[in-house]
């Protein structure tokens, strides 16, 4: 005897609402990569005129343009207006929490509560972020303010978003954020501190190498794997391949592939070019291939590898724009 | 009328009540009171509550208040005020003392509200159809068939249980007497509810201490009824029907109410965008493709919905929904053409309307109303102007009526003007003494005028959410509760 068993509810997800969704979370992410590149360079740079170094955080968004229409040095101050203050710059955090916010209020019927409720809180504060913001004695507290409020956001979305395809949405857009955020943090130290020659990659000096991977909270991690110092590949590899570095770029497109897949198998979600194209690029995430990207190579890597993110970012919002 | 006489020996009979903590030199004067309620038997709970209310210290309802406002900001539970260049996200103010039904005027409220939504159905389902009501000369043809709310595209068409008015918001006001009498009925999209289930949570909250072991009737199960009426309506023959909430968008005002219906529904909160027409049906554009939808809980206006059959220039609506609706290939609430009914100029008939329909006495009273489209009524109005409260017919949101008692020589000349000038467009009532509630105010907690909205689900029966939204006009002695003109709101508890 055959037993016809009720077709289980389905929920569906309106796509205009996953699309948002990826970009809540990219929002939420590139806010705490922001603080974090602000408050090492702060940390490191060698003092507030130390334009070369403030010079980067420009350059690693590319926002060199826009950044030179409104300011004329790269110091502390003029970085710091730029991108903690600057409600007109699409690239501030201003901006970023009230796109972030503006997602989450389109999604505010699908997220937690809880989530709605400390970004607006999150929004608020970053709104009233005062002037002197941006002075020596206020800036480290701001960025700590930043961080802890985005690992809060990314606290309570694991903690309490609901696990259909919304969150699958939601992951896939953090980790796309976070593996585009470590490439463009790898290329600008690379771009800036060295190398126009494969020979002075190994001068760099240890304390540049230091604010890269502190940027990226990796640096305890890379003293406990290379504790015998640095090496321009070996930082490359731990940047791009290393699948235990929470922010590599090889870890961040594994987690990307794992929640497509899950899309395609449980909601039957069309997700072959997004996963096709993803497999191509991991292939070129090697140990063999990142080694011989030395010096000048690397730059033009980072960049294919960064269209390649963004590719998937459309191959998967194409899927159900049509 | 109950003089402050009354309310003093009431104040002696249940100790000292105001004379201490927070209702200290709490004075109702002549209004009712809906906490006191002079000559009005007593409910135990309303006496546990008013005892816990006056040994409340009231720096310590301050204190909550604060925590209140603080709260309804950080949640967002907001509407958004647009002036010229910027959007400013406003709450609704919330006051914690609140508004109290006994179960007895709940009765009387509840039937009343089920007894006026069957007669506002039968009222549409008439005039779209046969129009015997205008036939037999109960409400003037030209007054319906002339309204602005009166949709011809609804003529000779079917709707499910003949009912039109799915979510119907009654406003509801209590006379210095006591005595419940409906001001207008909302039969659109009225809003307000999520104010009434978050209302309850706030108490909850900030108040708990004060509820502790009160019985006071859940207001949660707003969502399930309105999915499950919803469902009802949809086109026969499906057996989970996919219900969707339609609204304007992120930056309509009342965007916060449709996100509370939808997540209390459990269902997707579109847009126009979202939704399309294909092959007779409408569909909402999925990530796994198109998704049929078989009913829409739509908070757009009539005029918005379909430029096919509307406003032409609309953005906010799906093209060609209209034709797929009459075809029965979808159900929408509330069905268009409903304003024609909650029209100020049709309100002043309702009573006649409930009794040529339903044979029965309205079980709560209109305001009597004057309409200044006929002679005698403008004749009257323009004699004792400074003693009405004149309304526009079309207008919502308190925005340009007259309260006579309230104006300027000025003022009261310019607005003879006006009626003069368009008569029909005005109807006039008695200024009310509008019943009040204690509300924590700037000098202490004082008596603020209160209405109260009921909100009426009905698919194929009507059930009212207990209480509803009861508003609160903030300034001293303003009639007006509206939120845009200085209204805030209480929690409503019906007692058990």
């Amino acid at each position: 005897m055959t037993t016809i068993m009720p077709a289980p509810h389905k929920v569906h997800l309106i796509a205009r609402h996953a699309e948002a969704t990826i970009w809540l979370a990219r929002y939420m992410e590139r806010i705490e990569n922001m603080a974090r590149i602000l408050d090492v360079t702060n940390t490191f740079a060698r003092d507030a005129d130390d334009t070369r170094n403030w010079l980067s955080i420009p350059r690693i968004n590319g926002d060199l343009t826009e950044f030179y229409k409104r300011h004329t040095e790269a110091t502390q101050r003029s970085v710091g207006e730029f991108y903690l203050l600057d409600q007109s710059n699409p690239t501030s955090v201003q901006s970023f929490i009230a796109a972030g916010r503006e997602n989450a209020r389109t999604l505010r019927a699908l997220i937690s509560t809880e989530m709605w409720l400390q970004i607006n809180v999150f929004y608020g504060r970053i709104r009233a972020l005062p002037a002197e913001t941006i002075t020596p004695g206020h800036f480290t507290s701001a960025c700590s303010m930043l961080k802890d409020g985005a690992q809060a956001h990314t606290g309570i979305t694991e903690g309490t978003l609901y696990r259909d395809q919304a969150w699958h949405f939601y992951m896939i857009g953090r980790y796309l954020e976070r593996a585009d955020q470590t490439t463009r943090l790898l290329d600008t130290r690379f771009h800036s501190l060295a190398p126009q020659s494969e020979a002075v990659d190994a001068d760099l000096d240890a304390g540049q190498w230091n604010t890269l991977l502190r940027a990226a909270a990796g640096y305890h991690a890379y003293r406990r794997e290379h504790p015998s110092g640095y090496n321009a590949q070996e930082v490359a590899c731990f940047m791009l391949v290393n699948i235990a570095f929470p922010r590599s770029v090889g870890l961040n497109l594994a987690q990307v592939g794992r929640h497509l897949t899950q899309l395609r198998r449980r909601y039957f979600l069309r997700m072959s070019p997004a996963l096709e194209r993803l497999d191509q690029l991991s292939t070129t995430l090697t140990v063999e291939n990142v080694s011989e990207l030395t010096g000048r190579k690397l730059s033009p890597f980072l960049d294919f590898v960064q269209r390649e993110i963004g590719g998937l970012h459309q191959d998967i919002v194409d899927t159900f724009a049509g | 009328m109950q003089a402050s006489g009354a309310f003093q020996s009431q104040s002696q009979s249940q100790g000292q009540s105001q004379s201490h903590g927070t209702m200290q030199g709490y004075d109702p004067s002549n209004f009712f009171c809906e906490m006191l309620r002079p000559g009005q038997p007593q409910h135990p709970t309303l006496t546990l509550l008013l005892s816990r209310l006056a040994a409340l210290p009231i720096d310590s309802l301050r204190r909550r208040a604060q925590d209140a406002e603080r709260d309804l900001l950080e949640r967002g539970i907001t509407f958004t005020v647009y002036s010229d260049a910027t959007a400013i996200d406003r709450i609704l103010p919330f006051d914690l003392i609140p508004r109290v039904i006994t179960p007895a005027e709940w009765h009387l409220i509840e039937t009343g509200v089920i007894q006026r939504v069957r007669a506002l159905n039968m009222f549409l389902r008439d005039i779209y159809h046969e129009r015997k009501i205008l036939a037999d000369k109960i409400v003037p043809a030209e007054l319906v068939l002339k309204n602005a709310g009166y949709c011809p595209a609804m003529v000779g068409f079917n709707v499910p249980f003949n009912t039109y008015v799915h979510v119907c918001g009654t406003d509801i006001v209590r006379d210095e007497t006591g005595t419940f009498r409906v001001l207008e009925d909302n039969a659109r999209t009225p809003s307000g509810v999520a104010y009434v289930v978050e209302n309850r949570h706030m108490s909850l909250r900030v108040m708990s201490d004060l509820m502790t072991s009160l019985r006071v009737r859940s207001v949660d199960e707003y969502g399930l009824r309105l999915h499950n009426a919803m469902a009802e309506i949809a086109p026969a023959g499906v057996e989970d029907p996919q219900v969707v909430v339609l609204s304007p968008g992120i930056f309509n005002s009342a965007y916060f109410e449709h996100v509370f219906l939808a997540r209390e529904m459990g269902v997707p909160l579109v847009e126009g965008r979202d939704l399309t027409v294909e092959q007779g049906k409408v569909w909402m554009r999925t990530t796994s493709g198109l998704a049929q939808v078989h009913t829409i809980y739509r908070r757009i206006g009539d005029d918005y919905l379909d430029p096919n059959t509307f406003n032409p220039d609309s953005m906010l609506g799906v093209r060609g929904l209209i034709e797929a609706w009459r075809h029965g290939a979808v159900a929408i609430a509330n069905a268009v053409g409903t304003g024609v009914a909650d029209d100020k100029a049709i309100y002043a008939y309702m009573p006649r309307i409930i009794q040529y329909y339903l044979s029965e006495e309205p079980i709560l009273q209109n305001v009597e109303t004057r309409i200044c489209g006929e002679p005698d009524a403008l004749a009257y109005t323009l004699d004792h102007l400074h003693e009405l409260v004149v309304k526009p017919v079309a207008e919502s949101g308190g925005y340009g009526l007259l309260i006579g008692p309230h104006a300027t020589k000025a003022e009261l000349a310019d607005f003879r003007a006006l009626l003069r000038a368009n008569p029909s467009n005005y109807i006039s009532q008695p200024t009310l003494k509008l019943s009040v509630s204690p509300t924590l105010c700037a000098d202490g907690v004082r008596p603020r005028h209160v209405d109260l909205r009921p909100f009426a689900v009905t698919g194929k029966d009507t059930w009212v959410l207990p209480g509803g939204l009861t508003r609160v006009a903030l300034r001293p002695g303003s009639l007006v509760v509206n939120s845009s003109q200085g209204g805030g709101s209480k929690d409503t508890w019906v007692l058990a």
